[in-house]
C-alpha cells in the first residue's frame, strides 16, 4: 500500500491532523495492515484523525458483497455509504434500518460510532442490526458475532480500536417504497416540544430547535414526523456545493435568528404533509456539499448530549444557556431516543438528545464545556462522533462500561497500533 | 434489449467505475482480470447493483490460452456484445531503463494482448452486426515523453491498432472508441506528486458512457486533455527534446 503525507480534520475542521494516508481498492490490501480505518471524516473532532501517524481510508472499498432478497440481509465492504445502501435497495423495499444525519457516513464509521438515526426510539442504534463483522486484527481477519459477547461489545461504538472494521453483515429493515410522507408542524416552546415528542408514534420523528428563541418562546420549532411509503416523487435537485470559505459574520447572531424565524414560518401554521425522496428526509443537509465551510476557516463544533427522561429540566437548562449565548447556529436538533444501544461505548441511553452547532470560538468552547459538565450533573453523556473538546475525567464519567471497553480494546489490540488522536486526547484506553 | 460487457482488466479502479454503472444500467458483465477474488466482490457489487449477470473470468493478457473459454462465454449471451479494455502496466520508466526486459511485458499489457484479444474478438462482433468497443488508451501515447515514454509507446501503438479496428469493424455497424484519460485518482496515482487536471473513475466511466451514445471515436477524459495534448503536440521537436514534462 502507498501512503500519501496528508493534512486532514474532521468534519468540524476545528482540529487538523497531518499524516500518511493509504487509501487500498483490494481488499487483499488490509492484510497485514496495522492501522486506524477511516471513512468520510463526518465525525466533527478527532474521531478520524492520527496525527504524525498512519491512517487506512476505506473509502474505495466499498462493495456489496452479498444481499438476499428474501430476506434484506447484506454483507458489505464497509466503505459504502448509507446513501449509497438506500439508493439501491429502497426501490427493492429494503432501507438500511439506522440511518444517520448524513448519508455520506460509511458502514465502518457507522458500526464505530454505533450511530443512530430519526428512528432510534423504535428501532434502536446501528450496531443492533449487525449480526457479524469481519475485523482486521494485527493484519489478520476475524469474523466475530455478537457471540463474541465481549470483544462484539468493545466493537460495537468501539471508535475503530478493536481492529480494522473490514466487512459487516447488516439486517436491512423492509419498507414501503423509496418515498417519505413527511408531517411537518410549528411548536411554540419548549413543553410542548418535549409533550409532542413524547407523545409522537410515527416511525421516524425529529424536533429542529430554534436556538436563538428565548423567554417564552424558548425551545420552539418544528416537528417532523415521517413514514415510508410507494409512489412517484420528482428526483431529487443535484448537490450544491459551497466553493469557499464563508466570512465569519455569515453566521453571527442577528443572520442566525433572522434565519430561524423564517425557517419557523417557512412551515404553515395548521402544519403540512409533504412527500419527498428518501435522502431529502434523512440526510437534508447533503444537498449542499461542503457545507462545512459556511462556518469560515475556523471550523466549528457540535455540542450533542443525551439526558435521561427524569432530568428534561436539566436540558431546559442547557437550551437557556445556549440561546442566551447567542452562539448557536441554525443547526440545532432535538429528539427523543429509546433505549436501544449495542456496545460498551455506545452513545444513546433512554432520554432527549440534544444537538446544537457552534462556530469555533473561544466564548462557544467555554459555553461548551459548562454544558458538558450539566450533562454529567444530569446523568447524561456526550456523542463522541461529535467530541473535539472534552476532557478524559468527563467523559470516563459519563460511561460507566469505559474500564471494561478499555480492557478489551487494549486485549484485541495490544500494541495500541489502532489509536486516534480522540482516544489519546481522552486518554480512552491508558498507557500500553 | 440486454447488452453484454466484456470488461478486461476488471480489478483496476476505473474498470469498477464503468461496470457498477454498466450494472445500474442492468446489463450483463463478464469481468475479466487475474485477481478472481477481488473480481468476485466486484462481481458480486455489480449483481446487488442490478446487473442481470456477472460471470467472473479468469484472464492474463500474457497468457492468449486463457482467450478463448471468455470468448465462448461471450458468444452464449444474446443480444448485442461490447468489450471495454482497461488492462495494462505501467512500471517506472527508471526501472525500464535499468532492465529493458520489462519493455515486453508493458507492450503485451498495453498493446498485443489486448490487441490479440480484440482480433479474437472482432469477427462475433462482425457477424451480430452490432455493439461496442471501448479501448483505453493514454494521453500518455500521444507523445513520447521523458518519464514514460515506454508505456507511452505501448498505448500509442493500441490507439493506432483501435483506429484501424475502427475502420473495419465500422464496416459492420461496430463502433470502436478510443478513450484517452489523463490522471486518474485511483490506487495507481495515489501518493505519488500532484498531477494536474486529475479525473475520478467515475468521472472517466461517465465520459465513456456519453461518448459511446454519441458514437464518438477518440474521447479525452478528463476533456481539457484534448486541449493540453494538442498544445503538446504541436511543439516542435527540436525545442521537445529539450523539454522535460
Amino acid at each position: 500500500m502507498r501512503y500519501k503525507s496528508m493534512k486532514t480534520s474532521g468534519w468540524g475542521r476545528a482540529i487538523w491532523a497531518s499524516g500518511d494516508i493509504a487509501r487500498p481498492e483490494r481488499s487483499a490490501a488490509l492484510t497485514g495492515a496495522t492501522a486506524p480505518a477511516i471513512g468520510n471524516r463526518r465525525s466533527y473532532g478527532d474521531a478520524a484523525l492520527n496525527d504524525g501517524g498512519r491512517a487506512i481510508d476505506m473509502t474505495r472499498l466499498d462493495r456489496i458483497l452479498d444481499f438476499d432478497r428474501k430476506t434484506g440481509l447484506i454483507t458489505v465492504e464497509t466503505g459504502v455509504p448509507i446513501a449509497a445502501l438506500a439508493a439501491i435497495f429502497a426501490p427493492k423495499g429494503w432501507l438500511p434500518p439506522v440511518m444517520p444525519g448524513t448519508g455520506f457516513a460509511t458502514v465502518g464509521g457507522c458500526i464505530a460510532m454505533d450511530v443512530h438515526g430519526k428512528n432510534h426510539h423504535g428501532a434502536g442504534s446501528f450496531g443492533q442490526h449487525v449480526t457479524a463483522i469481519t475485523l482486521i486484527q494485527a493484519g489478520k481477519p476475524r469474523r466475530i458475532t455478537p457471540a463474541d459477547k465481549t470483544l462484539w461489545a468493545a466493537t460495537i461504538g468501539g471508535l475503530g480500536q478493536t481492529g480494522i472494521i473490514a466487512q459487516a453483515t447488516l439486517q436491512l429493515m423492509a419498507c414501503k417504497g423509496d418515498i417519505m410522507m413527511v408531517t411537518e408542524r410549528r411548536v411554540e416552546d419548549w413543553a410542548e416540544h418535549i409533550a409532542l415528542l413524547d407523545a409522537s408514534e410515527t416511525t421516524y420523528s425529529v424536533g429542529w430547535i430554534d436556538a436563538t428563541a428565548t423567554g417564552a418562546k424558548l425551545g420552539r420549532g418544528i416537528l417532523e414526523e415521517a413514514e415510508t411509503g410507494g409512489g412517484l416523487v420528482p428526483a431529487p435537485k443535484p448537490a450544491k456545493k459551497v466553493p469557499f470559505n464563508a466570512p465569519h459574520f455569515a453566521l453571527s447572531a442577528p443572520m442566525v435568528r433572522a434565519f430561524n424565524a423564517a425557517y419557523f414560518r417557512r412551515v404553515p401554521q395548521a402544519g403540512r404533509t409533504v412527500v419527498k425522496p428518501i435522502q431529502d428526509f434523512f440526510f437534508p443537509l447533503d444537498r449542499i456539499h461542503d457545507w462545512n465551510r459556511l462556518y469560515g476557516k475556523r471550523g466549528f463544533h457540535q455540542f450533542q448530549c443525551v439526558v435521561p427522561l427524569a432530568a428534561k429540566a436539566a436540558l431546559r437548562e442547557m437550551l437557556e444557556q445556549i440561546a442566551g449565548s447567542g452562539l448557536a447556529s441554525p443547526l440545532a436538533v432535538l429528539k427523543r431516543m429509546g433505549p436501544g444501544r449495542a456496545g460498551m461505548m455506545s452513545f444513546p441511553m433512554e432520554g432527549y438528545t440534544l444537538a446544537v452547532d457552534f462556530p469555533n470560538r473561544a466564548a462557544a468552547r467555554e459555553l461548551i464545556a459548562v454544558l458538558e459538565d450539566m450533562t454529567v450533573d444530569a446523568g447524561g453523556r456526550i456523542y463522541l462522533a461529535k467530541d473535539a473538546l472534552a476532557t478524559g475525567p468527563r467523559v470516563k464519567a459519563m460511561y460507566p462500561e469505559h474500564g471494561a471497553w478499555a480492557k478489551a480494546a487494549n486485549a484485541a489490540d495490544p500494541d495500541h497500533a489502532l489509536e486516534t488522536d480522540l482516544t489519546r486526547r481522552l486518554d480512552l484506553r491508558g498507557a500500553r | 434489449m440486454t447488452e453484454t460487457w466484456i470488461i478486461l482488466g476488471a480489478t483496476s479502479g476505473i474498470a469498477r467505475a464503468f461496470a457498477r454503472q454498466q450494472a445500474i444500467a442492468g446489463h450483463a458483465l463478464i469481468l475479466c482480470g487475474r485477481d478472481l477474488a477481488d473480481m468476485g466482490a466486484t462481481a458480486a457489487d455489480c449483481t446487488a447493483r442490478g446487473a442481470v449477470l456477472s460471470e467472473v473470468m479468469a484472464l492474463d493478457v500474457r497468457d492468449p490460452d486463457s482467450f478463448q473459454p471468455i470468448l465462448d462465454l461471450a458468444a452464449k449471451q444474446s443480444g448485442v456484445l461490447n468489450a471495454a479494455v482497461f488492462v495494462g502496466s505501467m512500471p517506472d520508466q527508471a526501472e525500464i531503463d535499468a532492465d529493458p526486459g520489462l519493455i515486453d511485458g508493458v507492450i503485451t499489457d498495453s498493446f498485443s494482448g489486448p490487441a490479440r484479444f480484440l482480433t479474437m474478438l472482432a469477427p462475433l462482433l462482425e457477424e451480430r452486426g452490432s455493439g461496442a468497443i471501448a479501448g483505453v488508451g493514454s494521453v500518455a501515447g500521444d507523445r513520447g515523453r521523458l518519464g514514460n515514454y515506454v508505456y507511452g509507446a505501448a498505448k500509442a501503438g493500441f490507439a493506432t491498432y483501435l483506429s484501424g479496428l475502427r475502420n473495419r469493424l465500422g464496416r459492420s455497424g461496430v463502433h470502436v472508441m478510443t478513450v484517452k484519460p489523463g490522471p486518474v485518482d485511483t490506487a495507481m496515482t495515489w501518493g505519488l506528486p500532484s498531477m494536474p487536471f486529475m479525473t475520478t473513475p467515475e468521472g472517466v466511466a461517465r465520459d465513456i458512457a456519453k461518448g459511446l451514445k454519441k458514437k464518438r471515436n477518440v474521447i479525452y477524459t478528463a476533456g481539457i486533455w484534448r486541449l493540453v495534448m494538442a498544445v503538446i503536440r504541436s511543439v516542435p521537436e527540436p525545442i521537445f527534446k529539450k523539454l522535460k514534462i
